[in-house]
């Protein structure tokens, strides 16, 4: 039986992580490397890095990281953020990661999904969506709609819609964040977790606001998602990934335990 | 020398990178000498089998692995290098390089859990193995170990004796697979943390031997 996974999200500007570890001695570490491999050693079963980096001149440090990265982690690992085009999804591939995630490129070029996926897989293809909820209407009947840059601009997409069509289109998983969850710590959005979750045949990783253990056994039985994703609980040093996992396992929820 | 097969398929760079981590050398190459003048080889490979073993043998290397099998040479397939040694695979129908005898079959559809839920294909995450025998390159493995999977086939060897460890994902499938000098895991052990390099540590000092 496959265990649930449990993935650090990481977000790196200028090669640098936007929020340091802050562990119980209070020591900062704002290396991504550093960070995924003190994660990596504590029992994460993936990361993901977010590239957050404004300007496209800065792409080469972000994939100097990944390069350094797949040198000192063996889990799988995947990088959105600022991905566009084939040729930005080859050179995260060739530098390591394991798989890329398109956004809002995917939004306004739905093809970037497809073309990815015939090049280099549906394994390495994950399509981020980033989710509001709204009035349910004739065009977005599921009452959640599909936004992008950061949720400051509405597409008028319905994310149930574009879920299946992303899926349809070859993408290998979903990292679904609901933006009105995220940053709350009030727990996930189960109820659009669930939708989705159950209406596609491939993965899906919960991500917006965790910030207990309890959010995370919501997110992965009632909201049935395959993975969760993790930042400010483990990065602010609440609970390390080990205790998660440990907290999980007595809920009954199964994980990866051994490494 | 440890030759890391290149026939187009897949990040090889990642196999590439834990091996050396571990401190053996290692090559990515597709040149049948050097191939046949390494020390042991690695096979691995993403992506449809169709298009895999017809590169395979556009390059020739299909005639090379089995030569390099018959000769003894410690053999790792991984993923879909673990697949394509066997007879056939219901992937793109591809007639495939027979070094075990079997088939390579797509998991049914639905596929359930034992609560009856619908399982997700790809068997995409983490997972454990349970050994139905021992093997030197397995020896360190742990009841409660993990490995990364993703794939949609698995392979069903003919003989059981050649059955090494199985996994379940709504069915009991075969998860290592190994004939004589060749073992393979559909699992990624260079993805799959310190449980899995301790796989590709004890592959890359393992006579080819030793296993009944």
């Amino acid at each position: 039986m496959l265990s649930k996974r449990i993935i650090p999200c990481l977000d790196v500007r200028d090669g640098k992580t936007t929020k340091g570890i802050k562990f119980k001695e209070n020591i900062d570490i704002g290396d991504p490397v550093e960070m995924a491999h003190h994660y990596y050693l504590q029992g994460a079963d993936e990361i993901v890095f977010y590239d957050i980096t404004a300007s496209s001149d800065h792409r080469d440090i972000m994939i100097d990281v990944v390069r350094r990265v797949a040198e000192t982690i063996f889990i799988p690992f995947s990088v959105g953020g600022g991905i566009r085009t084939l040729n930005d999804m080859r050179q995260v591939l060739l530098a390591g990661a394991e798989k890329v995630s398109v956004n809002s490129a995917a939004v306004k070029n739905p093809q970037i999904i497809s073309q990815g996926a015939r090049s280099f897989g549906s394994q390495c293809i994950v399509l981020g969506m980033d989710v509001k909820k709204v009035q349910a209407t004739p065009d977005i009947p599921s009452g959640y709609e599909i936004v992008i840059h950061g949720g400051r601009a509405c597409t008028g997409m319905d994310a149930l819609e574009w879920a299946r069509q992303g899926e349809d289109m070859g993408a290998g998983e979903i990292c679904l964040n609901s933006i009105d969850a995220d940053g709350t710590q009030n727990g996930y959005e189960l109820v659009l977790t669930a939708l989705i979750s159950s209406n596609v045949n491939i993965p899906v990783i919960a991500s917006g606001g965790a910030g207990n253990i309890d959010h995370l056994q919501e997110a992965l039985t009632r909201g049935r998602a395959d993975a969760a994703l993790v930042a400010s609980i483990i990065h602010y040093g609440t609970y390390s990934i080990k205790e998660i996992k440990d907290t999980l396992a007595l809920k009954g929820v199964k994980v990866r335990k051994n490494w | 020398m440890i030759s890391i097969i290149d026939y187009k398929a897949g990040n090889l760079k990642s196999v590439e990178r834990a091996v050396n981590k571990l401190g053996f050398p290692c090559k990515i190459t597709q040149k049948q000498d050097e191939i046949l003048n390494s020390e042991r080889i690695i096979f691995p490979g993403v992506g449809a089998a169709g298009k895999a073993t017809e590169d395979l043998r556009q390059l020739g290397l299909d005639q090379i692995l089995l030569q390099s099998f018959k000769q003894g040479k410690p053999i790792l397939g991984i993923c879909l290098g673990a697949q394509i040694i066997l007879d056939k695979s219901e992937e793109n129908n591809a007639i495939c390089l027979g070094l075990i005898k079997g088939n390579v079959i797509r998991f049914p559809s639905p596929l359930l859990s034992p609560e009856k839920k619908r399982l997700k294909i790809p068997h995409m995450g983490w997972n454990g193995v349970k050994l139905l025998k021992e093997h030197p390159v397995l020896k360190d493995l742990k009841e409660e170990d993990e490995f990364y999977f993703v794939h949609s086939y698995y392979t069903l060897p003919a003989s059981e004796k050649d059955i090494i460890g199985m996994t379940n994902h709504g069915i009991d499938f075969s998860s290592i697979i190994g004939h004589k000098n060749l073992i393979a895991t559909q699992f990624h052990p260079e993805k799959s943390g310190p449980a899995g390099l301790s796989i590709l540590k004890n592959f890359c000092l393992w006579s080819g031997t030793d296993v009944e």
